[in-house]
């Protein structure tokens, strides 16, 4: 009996239930379900179904669902942050973490030799999610690190020959960071700007490469607005050039179709947790051929092609695999589940509330990830309305901070459009009931803060807000 | 009977207490105000004796507009309204600064300091500026109503009361 298998039932249960918070969740165990639980196998002589709700003592565990059990907290909007760990993935997982121990690096005995079969798999499952060979994958500690090793490691390693790297203005804090390492040691950076819609243009790119350029870095999917840059075209072009081609991809793998070989990618940084696995893992896709050439951030063992040493954390990368294999198995399912609530979601809100705008470009976007911005609505007040719903007005990284969005403002949105955005994260295990209570959450208090709006108040007198000389407030 | 047992026995475990999820980042004053913001609306600006005050930017993510009406006899404000574009923060220190203004003479109201918002309201650090925005607000206030009474009487005294505040 997995543990795991437990948990899955009754959230799938939960799942349906919200979000009506008088549904008390319970479980249907079948006889055979219940032959564990003493008090409950009394009751099969006279029932063959029991209903009852296991307690902690009888199960071992606690059981929660995959999002929430009791009702008690928000709705979870937010899979950008990061998603639910799906239940199959922690199956996968917790013969890892209790009796296949081994040291996946230990060839002497048999302990070693199961934990690295695991590992093995996991390798395998990952390469063919992205059509590459299992050789090519490198484990680390997630995306940030994985962007860090291809950035740093390209231009580290070519230094002296090559002193140039290309990205966009709009990527992810980690990359931009290690560039801006990278610049302070020596190297020039060129920021690619967006268009309004968020893609780069491939005459910037092609404008901005050098003899010198060494690597291009642009990711796959945007985190906050969900925009699909042009792979393809990017990957050609670097190709043809010689550069290598880096993407950061976690929040794409698994989400969108994505071919290292047809899209000539190079480098390409994975992260666990955003594919619904577990958190602290993540790989790098490092190409063979032709070979990339790396130095590496940490020196020790050698592990992983002497590009990672450190033992590999065996139970997350078995998840990673398993969360890598399942996306490759539903992803079809899931894109054409997670468009319809997408669809859904934008349309409910658009019909019912007025200067609603959607950030980044419509068409050439992951569904899952809705930016929308909500004109003379204050997002970290709309925010705090719905508290209902867990989201975000745009990065977890920099949710704290009290600066508009840098993504946002590269799409060279007004600086008070940038104030009012709010990002729908959808995914495996939204339900169309969520969707549905927070389009109505959003409309109302929508109305309620332009109500208490004076720009609305403005604008309903014909105003024109722009054209007003705001005294800035230091 | 056993049945029922197990149901009272396992409702305890999933009755968890229902915490206030935002409670964690905002102060129970400011979320108090933010769901019942107090003197929230309009007065009519062409009135001689409302003052208005609008201050901040949108490019700031925070604009309040405050305004007041003055009973000219007392000089005392007898009604006050708000709205606010802004954080939580910005929306409770406009309501509270309603709430306090109200039945105060003109002098006193712009006497009102951030500080004393931002302290009955816990303000963090980082929303500091909502309360300066607040004091800005008021004064702004009482600087347009000054303006329109002197303008209004056409007096020298008024005048330099405009031109000083």
């Amino acid at each position: 009996m997995s543990f795991a298998r437990l948990i899955q039932g009754p959230a799938r249960m939960l799942r349906s239930a919200r979000p009506s918070p008088s549904i008390t969740p319970r479980f249907i165990l079948s006889p055979a379900a219940t032959a564990f639980h003493t008090t409950a196998k009394r009751l099969q002589a006279t029932e063959t179904q029991v209903l009852i709700t296991p307690s902690t003592e009888s199960l071992g565990f606690e059981v929660t669902g995959i999002k929430d059990a009791g009702n008690t907290r928000p709705i979870y909007m937010d899979m950008q942050a990061t998603s639910p760990t799906d239940p199959r993935v922690l199956d996968a997982m917790l013969p890892y973490m209790t009796e296949l121990y081994g040291n996946p690096h230990s060839r002497t005995h048999s302990y070693g030799w199961e934990t690295e079969k695991g590992v093995d798999k996991a390798r395998e499952d990952i390469a063919k999610l992205i059509g590459a060979d299992s050789k090519e994958i490198v484990f680390t500690s997630g995306a940030t690190e994985s962007n860090n090793l291809s950035i740093k490691g390209v231009a580290r390693f070519y230094k002296g020959k090559k002193n140039h790297i290309i990205t966009t203005q709009t990527e992810h804090k980690c990359v931009l960071d290690s560039c801006r390492v990278l610049s302070d040691e020596g190297f020039d950076v060129t920021y690619l700007p967006v268009g309004k819609n968020g893609l780069i243009s491939m005459d910037d790119l092609k404008a901005a490469v050098r003899p010198d350029t060494a690597l291009v870095s642009v990711m796959a999917v945007n985190n906050e607005i969900g925009v699909i840059q042009p792979l393809e075209e990017i990957g050609a072009f670097c190709r043809s050039k010689k550069i290598f081609f880096h993407t950061d991809a976690a929040q794409a793998i698994g989400k969108i179709p994505i071919d290292v070989n047809k899209m000539n990618i190079d480098l390409l940084s994975i992260s666990g947790h955003k594919i619904y696995g577990p958190k602290g893992v993540g790989a790098l896709y490092v190409r063979r051929r032709p070979r990339v050439r790396l130095l590496p951030l940490m020196t020790g063992g050698g592990q992983e092609r002497g590009l990672r040493s450190g033992t590999v954390a065996a139970p997350l990368v078995v998840g990673l695999g398993e969360a890598c294999r399942i996306a490759a198995e539903e992803m079809t399912y899931d894109h054409e589940r997670v468009k319809r609530l997408s669809e859904r979601l934008i349309k409910g809100i658009t019909s019912q509330v007025s200067h609603v705008y959607r950030n980044g470009d419509e068409v050439q976007s992951y569904p899952g990830c809705v930016n929308l911005s909500f004109a003379y609505v204050e997002g970290e007040s709309l925010l705090m309305a719905l508290k209902d719903i867990a989201l975000s007005s745009g990065s977890a990284c920099t949710s704290a901070s009290l600066e508009p969005s840098y993504v946002l403002r590269a799409l060279g949105a007004e600086d008070d459009m940038a104030h009012s955005s709010i990002r729908f994260g959808i995914g495996r295990f939204t339900t169309e009931e969520e969707i549905d209570f927070v389009i109505s959450r959003v409309v109302a208090h929508v109305d309620k803060l332009r109500e208490m709006s004076p720009l609305w108040e403005m604008v309903q007198e014909g105003i024109d807000i722009s054209k007003i000389e705001w005294a800035q407030h230091a | 009977m056993l049945r029922s047992t197990i149901f009272t026995a396992s409702r305890s475990l999933f009755a968890k207490p229902s915490t206030v999820v935002a409670a964690r980042f905002y102060h129970p004053k400011v979320i108090d105000h933010y769901e019942r913001p107090r003197n929230v609306g309009s007065l009519n600006k062409s009135d001689p004796f409302v003052g208005t005050g609008l201050v901040g930017a949108p490019a700031c993510g925070d604009v309040m507009k405050l305004q007041i009406k003055v009973d000219e006899a007392t000089g005392k404000i007898v009604d006050v309204k708000f709205k606010t574009f802004g954080c939580g923060s910005a929306i409770a220190s406009s309501s509270y600064m309603t709430e306090r203004v109200r039945g105060m003479t003109l002098e006193d109201a712009g006497a009102i300091k951030n500080t004393e918002v931002a302290k009955e309201l816990c303000l963090p650090p980082v929303k500091l500026h909502c309360s300066m925005l607040a004091e800005d607000a008021i004064k702004s206030a009482i600087n347009d109503y000054k303006r329109k009474r002197a303008a209004a009487t056409g007096t020298a005294t008024g005048a330099t009361a405009s031109a000083s505040a």
